[in-house]
């Protein structure tokens, strides 16, 4: 593996940020170059976030992933899917969470939710893999192992060992999560 | 030596912890607040939240000229609010070394403006540093203690949000200890009085003079010859736009970018054959360039606004754009206050009362969006109460019954008290709302004079709000729980009305602090879709098929819903 972007969106609160943690951990142990790029403050409240996860042999210029550079968008949600979508680079894949949050102009009536958003998605991506992150992060037993399921998807395709996957997750999760993550991560990976 | 990632502002607090610091004072303010608190977690250095940016300042000069190394952080409109103490203190200078960290928001994540804090800098007269990922952030820490002890100044890092909030590989190494340097009384130097002022000032230009004049042989500056035919002179998170942009190009990477390193400049510009600056913000380097006699191009090419990428700057010099989907019409999903909110329920009681808010930073400036739209103006920190006074004088008592501040509790403390005594000695007729949550929130939870903890999370004194509004002088002090809408109702009713000053305090933890008891309400068929629900604003409510449902997994049950609903449809879910 040459350099891989991955662009992973979502809605403040849906727990982006430790899927770029875990992501960077296992790019430092396996010998790559890494940047990760991140939103803090008034966005991280129920507004869109996005973290930037860089991995290359070379050295890692800027932090940010920008229109047409990802290889990688992992999608917490699919609105956010939708907007990101410039993003990606031509022959990228995507990796979707069937989940719809509801921003508030959608709520209030003065915008419209996307119609269809996975077939618009088929048609700009290489690839698209979605899942009900959501629900079987459900059955794992909570609703915050949406990150791990979602992980668990991307991991399959991506040149990591699943032990490193693993020991970065126990690593990086409290101990009292490790099993109910690890449950998540291999439902997500069987998905 | 161990290798690990770490955010830019995880590197500073290393960076300041190698470097032997003892003494950490700071006010939370996106992008920097992470610094202070990754600072906390070390045990070796003496680690404070003070109430605002003046404060953290001058305690870090304090111990300064009190032996120790010593490091304030803050935002870059927290700078503004520290220019006092920083303006003086790059007079007298330090005895242990003395860092201030400003954190530049480009781009507006989480700010009122994009101020460009270099100017602070070159205004103060003390040398600035700028990092450009991880690595230097540590680095050029440390880098700033040698320079504020050698130089005898206090050293301004600048960061800004990508900086600060990007992760990248970082080596650790151990902590040098610093001892703190006996003191010797030393009134020439630090009693900042017109006779020393001086005599300072042109100690000042001296040694700036003397900076500048070194500065050539700093290693924080980088000077890459490869095609000669583009030259760019830039710093921090610029320099890895270009890098990522333009490999080919030749580049001055400036370290110190306070005084400007004139003499790398002439000597970079000699061998190229166009020099371009390339820089966020204003036209700093530019105009210096300029004046230096190099026809330097800047801001004919880019914008003063906002974040550059490598894709603009790829774009201004080749032409060309990478292929990808064209942007599409996405709905907005601006940042909410949160579902469960307890100070929610008070926005809406002023938007049906049809109050002109005057508001202040932080979680509730959220309020000014709609559906409560319940927010007039917002400018900085502490001004709710302040504009409120002024806004009395210009349109009149009458003008105060329909007028209320409104603020919270950290921002209260950061710089309310001062304005509240100001209403009290100028007889003001106002109504100041301070909504406690009992935690500083926009910026992630940090602790505050009233919640009880210090920023090493151990038990300190609260302090009462209370208590302080009435020995402004303030004889009219209601506390009410947000929850009880009616209470919250009659209070700004009767505190407006009223033609004294009156304090409100709402009193309530953040939602994300101490949960709600956790049971989703939901909307029963009793409900006439009058939407009178949906006014409040939640997050966990949305109209489906024509009617208000409230979402199981978002809703934590705090009841605001149904205290509004007129038909007493919604109640909670039966498990």
């Amino acid at each position: 593996m040459k350099d891989m972007n991955i662009l992973i969106v979502g809605v403040g609160g849906q727990g982006t940020l430790l899927a770029s943690v875990i992501l960077g951990k296992i790019a430092l142990e396996e010998g790559y170059d890494v940047k990760l790029a991140e939103v803090h403050g008034m966005a991280q409240r129920g507004g869109s976030v996005v973290t930037h996860v860089r991995i290359s042999e070379n050295e890692v210029r800027s932090p940010l992933i920008e229109e047409g550079g990802a290889d990688v968008i992992l999608a917490f949600e699919e609105l956010e899917a939708y907007r990101w979508i410039p993003y990606l680079k031509r022959d990228g894949v995507i990796f979707v969470n069937t989940q719809q949050i509801r921003p508030m102009p959608v709520i209030l009536g003065t915008a419209d939710y996307p119609e269809d958003v996975l077939g618009f998605l088929q048609e700009n991506a290489n690839k698209v893999t979605s899942l009900p992150a959501l629900d079987i992060a459900a059955e794992c037993g909570s609703a915050k192992a949406v990150n791990t399921v979602l992980l668990g998807a991307m991991a399959k395709e991506l040149p990591f060992s699943k032990e490193t996957w693993i020991r970065q997750i126990e690593s990086t999760v409290k101990p009292k999560f490790i099993e109910l993550n690890k449950q998540a991560f291999e439902k997500g990976y069987q998905a | 030596m161990e290798k690990k990632i770490m955010l830019g502002n995880e590197a500073f607090a290393r960076g300041a912890f190698e470097a032997g610091v003892r003494v950490v004072s700071s006010y939370p303010g996106t992008p920097s607040t992470e610094i202070t608190e990754t600072a906390a977690g070390y045990e070796e250095m003496y680690v404070e939240w003070a109430p605002n940016e003046k404060v953290a300042t001058e305690v870090a000069v304090g111990a300064s000229i009190g032996g120790a190394r010593a490091l304030s952080c803050m935002k870059h409109v927290g700078l503004n609010v520290a220019a006092d103490p920083f303006f003086t203190a790059a007079y007298t200078g330090v005895t242990g070394g003395l860092v201030l960290l400003v954190a530049d928001d480009n781009g507006c994540h989480s700010s009122q403006n994009e101020q460009d804090s270099r100017y602070h800098g070159r205004g103060a007269g003390v040398p600035v540093l700028e990092p450009a990922n991880a690595q230097e952030c540590k680095d050029f820490m440390k880098f700033a203690y040698e320079m504020s002890e050698q130089y005898d100044t206090p050293v301004l890092i600048r960061s800004n949000t990508r900086v600060s909030h990007s992760r990248g590989i970082v080596t650790v190494e151990e902590r040098q200890e610093h001892e703190v340097k006996p003191y010797k009384k030393n009134i020439p130097k630090y009693v900042a009085m017109p006779a020393m002022a001086k005599k300072l000032h042109i100690a000042q230009e001296k040694r700036l003079n003397q900076i500048q004049e070194d500065s050539k042989e700093y290693a924080i500056n980088k000077m890459e010859i490869n095609d000669k035919k583009i030259g760019i002179i830039t710093s921090g998170i610029c320099y890895q736009y270009v890098k990522e942009a333009l490999p080919e190009a030749s580049v001055l990477k400036m370290g110190i970018i306070n005084p400007l390193p004139k003499a790398l400049i002439e000597e970079f510009a000699a061998q190229v054959e166009e020099v371009y600056v390339i820089e966020e913000g204003n036209p700093f380097f530019e105009e210096q360039i300029r004046a230096m006699g190099l026809p330097a191009k800047g801001k004919d090419m880019f914008t003063i606004q906002g974040e550059y990428s490598a894709n603009m700057i790829r774009k201004a010099f080749t032409g060309k754009e990478p292929e990808h989907a064209p942007a599409q019409e996405a709905a907005g999903r601006p940042p909410l206050m949160c579902a469960g909110c307890p100070h929610r329920g008070l926005f809406y009681i002023l938007a049906k009362l049809k109050k002109t808010v005057l508001g202040d930073i932080g979680c509730y400036t959220l309020a000014s969006l709609p559906p409560t739209s319940a927010m007039d103006a917002c400018l900085c920190m502490g001004a709710s109460i302040t504009m409120a006074h002024g806004f009395e004088k210009a349109r009149g008592k009458d003008a105060a019954k329909d007028t209320v501040a409104v603020l919270g509790d950290s921002t209260f403390f950061h710089s309310g008290i001062t304005g509240l005594v100001n209403m009290k000695y100028n007889q003001s007729a106002g109504t100041v709302i301070i909504l406690d949550n009992r935690i500083t929130g926009m910026t992630g939870h940090q602790d505050n004079p009233s919640t009880g903890k210090n920023a090493k999370g151990e038990p300190a004194p609260a302090i009462d709000i209370a208590g302080i509004a009435r020995a402004c002088g303030v004889e009219h002090i209601v506390e009410v729980d947000p929850f009880d809408l009616p209470a919250v109702e009659k209070a700004v009713k009767e505190e407006t009305a009223r033609e004294e000053l009156s304090v409100i305090i709402t009193k309530r933890p953040c939602a994300l602090i101490v949960k709600q008891p956790n049971i989703p309400h939901l909307v029963t068929d009793a409900c006439k879709n009058c939407r009178k629900c949906m006014d409040i604003g939640c997050p966990a409510i949305e109209i489906a098929e024509g009617r208000p449902v409230i979402i199981a997994e978002s809703c934590v049950g705090c009841g605001l819903c149904k205290d509004v609903c007129p038909f007493d449809a919604i109640k909670e879910e039966v498990k």
